[in-house]
């Protein structure tokens, strides 16, 4: 990693104003069923930008359209109107070099497929030739701590560790951005701590850009460096809140310093009276 | 505790030993001593050429179940992708689903003649509805979650299905699978009492009406032996096949 974007991410800052965001949200509105009686508007009007190695999680009421935004950033979903644009271009379908976590990682891994195989899929459809698969692959269980687990099978192991293999999955073909979707609330506290810290470091040792989207207020004051806070539904951006928390952060020491507390109050106080 | 997998034959072999013993002075016609089926058994089938009938028999098998189980599990897919066509055919499957494939066997042997053409035809006509009603169902139960998955990890329709439904519905395919092998056995008799000069089923019927109930019972016997041996066989494959999901409930079981 450069030293200027090193500064800047201890400053909690954005990285630098040097070229376009990697996402850029544009007045993002969908309705789902348009036109019709059942019509329900899910997201309002919601813009905001993620600069290239930033982290932005997103929080909001339970049922605010999380999911469904995460949805419609990824390219899996059509916005009603508005626009999402990644690295420039206006999504038409799901980026390559975007990567996404699901909540539930036993609905997404393949229950089918060894943890080592799992990791493969994204690397066979990208056409990666096999020996260079193989380095990846290493690299990646590596990269979230599972080394000597490929041969197992993803139901074969706690659920920490197989959200940590979804991880790895989404990571090995070294996307610029990792787009998550809830994915620690699935596992119980002292697990999803671990997974917090080590999405902190693969974000640090990768520069990757990740945007996660989560109901847990302390968790997107812990892990982001700006937090986009959404109203109720249909959900409009309430404020976008700089995190200036420096790095490394530590569970223990982040979480109980005024900072914290006082950011924390803030949004929870933004959350609450949506 | 766990009971050695040979003693749960218990049932079946008393059952044996009683038939054996309460047979042993049976001057019926119809229930013959079953000292007597065997020896006969051993004559015609080990000994003599009775065995020509079975590998009649299963030639058509052979052919008839495999192709129910590819067409069934191809068609499924295919009324899976195309669902608007899907939706549009169902009823009429539906309809064609509920007519006995017995039921038809006259129309088929007067378009098809009596040759083996007709028997497998039979056999697949009957053989295919569970596989295919399975796989259809299978794979409109893949979750949305996997489906998403797959797109976001830009797979081709055909990577997908290959990677991602045909596995995610494998437990369901082989459950149709598992029925349409014993529909296809059934079928395999049946088609064989009708007009027929060969296969176990024509054996077992002309022994009846030649009045030797003793070769009947021999007929009906080793076509027992042959399905639960191609039943056994099934769920070898079964257990390979779905090593991963029995692994996997199994885990869950446990909780």
């Amino acid at each position: 990693m450069s030293p200027v974007s090193q500064s800047e991410v201890i400053h909690g800052r954005p990285p630098g104003p040097s070229g376009e965001p990697v996402l850029s949200v544009r007045a993002l509105a969908k309705t789902y069923n348009a036109g019709q009686r059942t019509e329900r508007p899910a997201i309002a009007d919601v813009s905001f930008d993620v600069a290239k190695g930033e982290f932005v999680c997103v929080v909001g009421p339970s049922g605010c359209g999380k999911t469904t935004l995460l949805r419609c950033l990824s390219g899996l979903l059509g916005p009603t109107s508005g626009e999402v644009r990644f690295e420039g271009t206006p999504l038409q379908a799901v980026p390559d070099r975007l990567s996404v976590v699901f909540q539930d990682y036993s609905r997404s891994l393949f229950p089918w497929l060894s943890v080592h195989r799992n990791v493969a899929v994204p690397l066979k459809v990208a056409g990666v030739p096999k020996q260079q698969r193989e380095t990846r692959i290493r690299e990646v269980l590596d990269a979230v701590g599972l080394d000597d687990v490929g041969r197992s099978y993803p139901w074969q192991l706690s659920g920490g560790m197989q959200q940590r293999v979804a991880i790895a999955r989404a990571l090995a073909h070294r996307p610029d951005m990792l787009l998550m979707d809830e994915p620690f609330a699935s596992v119980d506290a002292q697990t999803r701590f671990d997974l917090e810290d080590l999405i902190l470091q693969v974000r640090r040792e990768l520069g990757i850009t990740v945007v996660l989207v989560t109901h847990d207020i302390d968790e997107a004051v812990y892990l982001a460096d700006r937090v986009v806070v959404l109203g109720r539904a249909p959900s409009r951006v309430k404020e976008i809140v700089d995190v200036p928390l420096e790095h490394p952060r530590t569970q223990l020491g982040t979480r109980s310093s005024d900072a914290f507390g006082r950011l924390r109050g803030h949004l929870m106080e933004l959350v609450t009276s949506a | 505790m766990r009971v050695p997998r040979i003693w749960r034959l218990w049932f079946f072999a008393t059952v044996l030993v009683l038939w054996w013993v309460l047979s042993a002075d049976s001057t019926s016609t119809f229930f013959p001593p079953l000292r007597k089926i065997l020896t006969q058994l051993y004559e015609l089938w080990i000994v003599g050429d009775a065995r020509r009938e079975l590998w009649s028999s299963l030639g058509h098998f052979a052919i008839g179940y495999p192709a129910a189980g590819l067409l069934g599990i191809g068609i499924g897919a295919l009324l899976w992708k195309f669902h608007r066509v899907g939706h549009a055919v169902s009823p009429v499957l539906y309809f064609v689903y509920v007519i006995p494939t017995a039921a038809m066997l006259p129309a088929i042997v007067a378009v098809m003649g009596i040759g083996s053409p007709m028997k497998i035809t039979v056999i697949v006509l009957a053989a295919i509805w569970p596989t295919l009603l399975n796989t259809l169902d299978g794979m409109r139960g893949i979750d949305p979650v996997m489906l998403d998955t797959a797109k976001v990890m830009h797979m081709s329709p055909v990577r997908t299905v290959r990677t991602v439904v045909l596995p995610g519905a494998m437990p369901q395919i082989m459950a149709g699978l598992r029925h349409s092998l014993q529909i296809a056995v059934i079928m395999m008799v049946v088609s064989e009492l009708v007009a027929s000069r060969s296969g176990i089923g024509f054996f077992i019927l002309e022994a009846q009406q030649r009045f030797a109930m003793t070769e009947m019972w021999t007929g009906i016997i080793v076509l027992a032996l042959v399905g639960s041996a191609l039943t056994f066989l099934f769920i070898a494959v079964e257990r390979l096949v779905l090593a991963w999901y029995l692994g996997a409930r199994a885990v869950e079981q446990k909780g």
